[in-house]
């Protein structure tokens, strides 16, 4: 008779680990399985772990957490071949611990320390184990089959946080196979430089980080983005793009990666950085529209399994985090009623899709396609607007009415109404 | 049939580093493992046991941290885990610790009469192979070395095949006897779910000194320990040497050239 448990949380990411916590922490008996050497093994993420989620799980985590830099400036640059259009903020605040915002983290560490959290509470982790598929019986999943020998165990509730590509998710009907173009396949690579040069080159000090997104010629103009962010004693250096335009433009992931490395305004930053990492993962980007279902009889799904990621502002790990939340607090309801039925766990996805999550996800739930569909947005306007700064701060005894005329016709070039119309719908999807 | 596995924790060896300047481990960031050897012996141990019966114990001398090499025990089948540790037994080199492990194992057949000792063939980190032979001694049975088979077992003997340098030996033993373990004895399993659920949270029975009986404390630890290491250092890298270029029809013709040369070639034609 296979060992019966309250719950079975699949994965060990933040999602999992954050149902896993709380549940156990609410006296509830809680197995957790990953299928990495340790968790975080295979885990990959640009960096940035926001404070809010982790912190009303774990008040004042950054004290203990394995973190690597406060973030203090967000610099977002908009890039042509040559040239950069950059805006940013910095803020003293940020840097200061009682308003800190966001940190950023190497996950093969962090990964493992959240989950050491959860184990001190008296989750029982099992690491190098895959789940093959959820025991459903009635229409019930009633627990999971691993890939080890007697490797089936039951639980009264199963969590399925196994990341961007849930199978298990698919193989009960919640969602069907994820489209090239709700996916982002990004590569990166962690170099190494010592802080001091960190510090001088980013216009930073020790305990402060700074982050760069870069767009436009980043990608060579394909949908996606690149990003550069500061560790302790290394940089995080990335680029992705939808799986649908990788494959329709037959773009090399690692030779973007390679390009964005030389591009003449980031390469300066990296320049004599050692090579210590390389790491490639997919990212959500369906957005709302690409949400499955989210509970059934004895399941819920959280985190990137359920596609919850903002790829626009590139938060993941905190809609993962707030989803275990939630999944934890329906849980201990149905405890409660005794019963795990689809309709107590609903309360789920209710809070889901009503708190930050669900309303931000809807408020860009056309952002990724309206650019995959309109590739002049990165393409064309990017470049231009680079073309339009520079000549504006170029001094050369054109009067600024003058510039201001020339800088208005090359908008216009594309034709007045395509341009209006393009304004119109950046607004629309972005508002 | 009750077989206890002597097992050891090691650092990985295929990620450590001998510092050139001092000839000493490098052991920051090394990973800790069980001794890959050992790990071949408690799944010969666990074979054993689904045949005939019986229990599979193992034994550890180490920090509190060796418990990790315990619980890799019992992820393989081993129904049971005993550690000795203690400042006492630090520094021991292979014949103190053969001592401290005879010690402990007469104390756990005093509860459950031992039919055979598993240890494996040597561990990575001192390549000795001593303490397995030190064991049997002390306990008067007899050691049998590099085992890359067990073909019958019953009450009273044991038949072994013995990897040779250049062959294999038929062995016979009566029991109980200890026998060290060759890699090619079998293949790690695939560990069964239930084994790893009961391994995460599996406690071993933890003895310090005083636990042990009638311990003569002057044989063990350093003081125990007369093997002085007299000097430690990397096997110099190969340097230099003359490389071949061009086609590879080319290179034979060069390579002939300097075999012919240096006179390493036995001169056929001449006969
Ligand atoms: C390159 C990159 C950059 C990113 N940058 C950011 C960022 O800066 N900030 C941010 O907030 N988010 C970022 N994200 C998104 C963020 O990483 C994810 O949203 C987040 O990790 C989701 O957490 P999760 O727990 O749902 O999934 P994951 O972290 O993917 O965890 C899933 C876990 O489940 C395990 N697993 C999967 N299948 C099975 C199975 N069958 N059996 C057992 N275990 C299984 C996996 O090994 C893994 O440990 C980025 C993502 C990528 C790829």
């Amino acid at each position: 008779m296979p060992e019966k448990f309250d719950v079975i949380v699949v994965g060990a990411g933040p999602a999992g680990t954050s149902c896993a916590y709380q549940c156990a922490k609410n006296g509830l008996k809680v197995l957790q399985i990953e299928r990495g050497e340790y968790p975080g093994a295979k885990n990959v993420m640009g960096g940035v772990l926001y404070k809010q989620q982790l912190e009303e799980i774990i008040p004042e985590f950054w004290k203990e957490a394995p973190i690597e830099r406060p973030i203090v400036e967000q610099r977002m640059w908009l890039l042509d071949e040559e040239s950069a259009m950059t805006l940013g903020f910095k803020g003293r605040a940020w840097a200061n611990e009682a308003s800190y915002n966001n940190f950023t983290i190497l996950r093969a560490k962090f990964d493992q320390w959240f989950a050491r959290k959860a184990q001190e509470l008296g989750v029982t982790l099992i690491n190098e184990t895959v789940v093959e598929e959820c025991l459903v019986e009635n229409g019930k999943v009633i627990g999971v089959r691993t890939d080890r020998p007697e490797g089936e165990v039951l639980a009264d509730v199963v969590v399925l946080a196994d990341g961007v590509n849930s199978l298990l998710a698919k193989q009960l009907g919640f969602h069907q196979d994820i489209e090239p173009a709700q996916v982002a396949l990004t590569v990166m690579e962690v170099l190494k430089l010592p802080a001091e040069t960190i510090n001088e080159r980013f216009n930073i000090e020790d305990g402060q980080g700074c982050t760069i997104e870069m767009f436009g010629d980043s990608t060579k103009g394909h949908l996606g983005t690149a990003f550069l962010y500061t560790n302790k004693e290394s940089l995080n250096i990335g680029v992705g793009a939808t799986l649908s335009s990788i494959v329709k433009e037959k773009i090399k992931p690692y030779e973007l990666l390679e390009y964005v490395k030389n591009h003449p305004i980031v390469k300066p930053l990296i320049q004599g950085a050692e090579e210590a990492e390389y790491l490639a993962h997919l990212i959500p980007e369906g957005g709302y529209h690409a949400i499955p279902k989210l509970v059934g009889d004895g399941v819920i799904v959280a985190g990137d399994a359920a596609q919850l990621v903002n790829g626009i502002h590139r938060e993941g790990s905190n809609m993962a985090m707030k989803s275990g939340s939630y999944a934890a607090e329906a849980i201990l309801l149905a405890k409660q009623k005794g019963r795990f039925t689809e309709e107590v766990l609903a309360i789920y996805r209710e809070k889901v899709y009503e708190s930050f999550i669900g309303q931000d996800l809807k408020k860009y739930k056309d952002a990724t396609e309206t650019l995959e569909n309109h590739p002049q947005y990165l393409k064309e306007y990017i470049p231009m607007m680079n073309r339009a700064a520079r000549a504006f701060f170029t001094v050369d005894g054109t009067s600024k009415r003058e510039k201001q005329k020339g800088i208005f016709n090359m908008f216009m070039e594309r034709g007045k109404i395509r341009t209006v119309q393009d304004m119109y719908r950046a607004w629309k999807v972005m508002k | 049939m009750h077989i206890v596995v002597c097992v050891k924790q090691v650092p990985d060896t295929k990620v450590i580093k001998i510092n050139p300047k001092t000839n000493t481990l490098d052991r920051r960031g090394v990973p800790s493992i069980i001794n890959p050897y050992d790990a071949h012996a408690v799944q010969e141990a666990v074979h054993l046991k689904r045949q005939h019966g019986g229990k599979v114990s193992v034994l550890s001398m180490g920090p509190p941290q060796a418990t990790a090499v315990i619980k890799k025990s019992i992820e393989i089948g081993a129904d049971e885990g005993y550690l000795i540790s203690d400042r006492a037994f630090a520094g021991a080199d292979t014949l103190a610790t053969s001592y401290a492990l005879t010690k402990a194992l007469e104390k756990i057949s005093k509860t459950s009469p031992i039919d055979m000792v598993f240890c494996g063939k040597h561990a990575i980190d001192g390549d000795t192979g001593q303490v397995g032979p030190g064991i049997a001694k002390r306990l008067d049975i007899p050691p049998i070395t590099n085992i890359s088979a067990i073909t019958k077992v019953t009450k009273d003997y044991v038949e072994l095949q013995r990897k040779l340098q250049d062959g294999y030996a038929h062995i016979r033993s009566t029991l109980p006897c200890l026998i060290t373990i060759e890699k090619e004895i079998n293949e790690i399993e695939y560990a069964p779910f239930p084994n790893m659920l009961k391994a995460v949270n599996y406690q071993p029975v933890v003895w310090s000194i005083d636990h042990l009986e009638d311990v003569d404390r002057k044989q063990l630890g350093l003081k125990g320990s007369p093997t002085v290491v007299g000097k430690m250092f990397a096997p110099p890298k190969q340097e230099g040497g003359h490389r071949l270029e061009g086609t590879p029809e080319e290179q034979v013709v060069q390579l002939v050239e300097v075999l012919k040369e240096k006179q390493y070639l036995f001169h056929f034609n001449k006969g």
